[in-house]
């Protein structure tokens, strides 16, 4: 999907942008509830959309009842939206196993800060798995992409309501609190490029013509319960189809490194200083972080290859990545937490005791600087 | 015998808003009764095709197998939060939800509380028979002190347990509610009143005048132990001394 963007940029905020996105992108129903590092995304939409738009906005009492509002409505066939961060999406994942079950459609924005517990408002990527496990209980995934930027915050907005009305799920923009409190030149995406009519299975009320239309997850037989299982697990494997990446300078590369988000942006910084150094150095960004882009970083995994895989968190995509290289390569792993930001001095540090240890150390011609070989939408 | 039917005179019949699937509610349980008062209402009210219900979880999480209408089933507790987002973004249709007493006033107090506060335009018919039915006959937050459950097998004790939670007090006294009923469905008379309160229920959606709230005291055979007779009779003389049916937040305009 090309997004049409304004001529002119703006200097934004990551949550106000991707709120701006939001109106723009035709929302017609936000339930949410305050939480550091986005309560933004609910403050500019109760300002702007009174003046704007008959979108309904309504902050509720709970992130609990927040995902269950999103569940009725997004029933109802409206085009919904919610966000908070880190604890509060932990709250809602009871809610999202019932709507990836229910096949509703609809965005939830992840602005992560570190945990785990109460933890900090400072930015993490501490949600990894429960982002792209399912987080809840049962056999599902929802979509997640990572923005790096605060024009993606804007795109993805509308990107992730495409995705999710096109297989009916919830999509999730994984960002974290430096993302959407940093402020930045967005293009923002023009209004009405995002066409949306009610679906056929919405609960509006049954007219004579159709049968009834039913919202429910509850199926006792097993055998039914095993068919919806194995119709959902089919819808994932169709939506690999929508893997999404960045590649930065992979052809020569002797060590590979992958991040995503924020990581990805410092990630490329350490790329750039590395290759002036004279290393043979690439960025794998992941945007899809479900369905998470396997096949591309397989085909990059040689034994002459080193992967670093950096992240603020513990180490959670990075299995995702060993299972990707499946042994083909080394897989290194290098992770600030709790709401600590890796430095590019520190990726360096990484990149070249790697380069070291592995005799990696190369003449190379750095006249071309940083090369973007692929890039989404493009 | 199809042409005695044809020269008899069609006196009553179910509506169409309840489906031909049998019902799995043990003998004498209220939720039938309920179920059809309500079909009963929006057939009556001809807003079929504008009326969306919210099923719980609890012996009537099924409800929706049998309203023959558009219908969510909802998370445990999180009807009202569900009936709220379908009812803001269809602001012109009626909504219901349906939901028992562990339901709405244990698990989604919250959820309750807060729609009701909102004087959200929707109708929550609460039927409260003080236990859990479907997961086995356990304590309920409306479980009378003193009474025998499988998880108060010495009977309730309320310095421990807590009292039974009179939820539609609660409610009465939230601004955004505004019609407020306790009823029950034992008797013929019980279950007029009930239609009549369902009906102004509805009608007042229509006027957007704020959340009505009908609580139905209902009884639980299985759960009690005792035969559809008994649990009746039981429920008169217990449940109701301490959930007295009768109106308790009234308009203007009813009364």
């Amino acid at each position: 999907m090309a997004i049409q963007h304004d001529e002119t940029p703006k200097l934004m905020k990551g949550n106000e942008a991707l709120a701006e996105a939001a109106i723009r992108a035709g929302l017609q129903a936000y339930f949410g509830y305050p939480i550091t590092p986005q309560s933004e995304i609910l403050e500019y939409l109760s300002e702007h959309v009174p003046k704007r738009s008959k979108a309904v906005i309504l902050q509720a009492e709970s992130e609990v009842a927040s995902i269950n509002m999103i569940y009725g409505a997004g029933g109802a066939g409206a085009r919904v939206m919610t966000s908070s961060s880190s604890p509060g999406i932990s709250l809602m994942q009871e809610g999202i196993s019932y709507i990836a079950a229910a096949e509703i459609p609809c965005l939830i924005v992840n602005v992560q800060r570190g945990g785990p517990g109460l933890g900090t408002i400072q930015p993490s990527q501490g949600d990894y798995f429960q982002a792209t496990k399912g987080g809840g209980h049962g056999d599902y995934h929802i979509i997640v992409l990572a923005p790096n930027s605060v024009q993606e915050m804007a795109d993805f907005v509308f990107e992730g309501f495409r995705l999710a009305e096109e297989y009916r799920m919830p999509a999730m923009i994984l960002a974290d609190g430096a993302i959407g409190q940093m402020m930045e030149k967005v293009y923002l995406p023009k209004e009405g490029s995002l066409p949306h009519s009610v679906p056929t299975w919405a609960t509006t009320g049954k007219p004579k013509f159709r049968e009834r239309n039913i919202i429910t997850t509850l199926h006792l037989e097993p055998d039914k319960m095993e068919m919806i299982n194995l119709h959902l697990q089919d819808k994932y494997r169709k939506l690999r189809a929508e893997e999404r990446y960045e590649l930065f300078n992979v052809k020569d590369a002797d060590i590979l490194l992958v991040a995503f988000g924020l990581t990805a942006r410092i990630c490329t910084k350490a790329m750039d200083i590395a290759i002036e150094k004279g290393l043979r150095v690439g960025v794998v960004r992941p945007i899809t972080l479900y369905p998470f882009p396997y096949d591309i970083i397989a085909s990059l995994a040689t034994p002459n290859r080193v992967f670093l895989t950096v992240e603020m968190n513990a180490g959670q995509m990075v299995e995702d990545v060993r299972l990707a290289v499946n042994g083909k390569s080394p897989v290194y792993f290098r992770g600030r937490m709790g709401g600590m930001i890796p430095t590019p001095e520190d990726i360096l540090l990484e990149i070249e005791a790697l380069a070291e240890k592995h005799h990696l150390v190369h003449q190379v011609d750095n006249s071309t600087g940083r090369q973007l070989v692929e890039k989404w939408g493009e | 015998m199809e042409t005695m039917i044809d020269s008899m005179e069609l006196v009553y019949s179910k509506p169409s808003t309840l489906t031909d699937t049998v019902m799995h509610y043990c003998p004498g349980c209220g939720h039938g009764v309920v179920h059809k008062i309500l079909m009963e209402v929006i057939e009556e009210l001809g807003i079929v095709e504008d009326t969306i219900g919210v099923a719980p979880v609890g012996c009537s999480v099924f409800a929706y197998m049998y309203m023959n209408i558009d219908m969510q089933e909802a998370a445990h507790g999180r009807a009202s939060a569900v009936a709220t987002g379908i009812r803001r973004v269809l602001p012109d249709k009626y909504v219901f939800s349906y939901q028992g007493d562990g339901d709405l006033a244990a698990i989604g107090t919250a959820e309750t509380i807060h729609t009701v506060n909102r004087g959200e335009n929707i109708l929550i018919v609460f039927i409260n028979n003080g236990i859990y039915g479907m997961t086995g006959g356990q304590m309920a937050p409306t479980t009378l002190a003193g009474m025998k459950t499988s998880t108060s097998p010495y009977g309730r004790d309320c310095a421990t347990m807590g009292t039974p939670i009179k939820m539609t007090e609660l409610i009465a006294n939230l601004p955004g509610a505004y019609y407020v009923t306790r009823q029950s469905v034992h008797t013929a008379a019980a279950v007029r009143k009930l239609k009549k309160a369902i009906t102004f229920s509805l009608k007042a959606q229509k006027q957007k005048k704020g959340t009505c709230f009908i609580e139905v005291v209902s009884n639980c055979p299985s759960g009690w132990k005792m035969t559809p007779l008994e649990a009746n009779e039981w429920m008169e003389k217990n449940m109701f001394p301490y959930f007295p049916p009768g109106d308790i937040k009234v308009p203007q305009e009813l009364k």
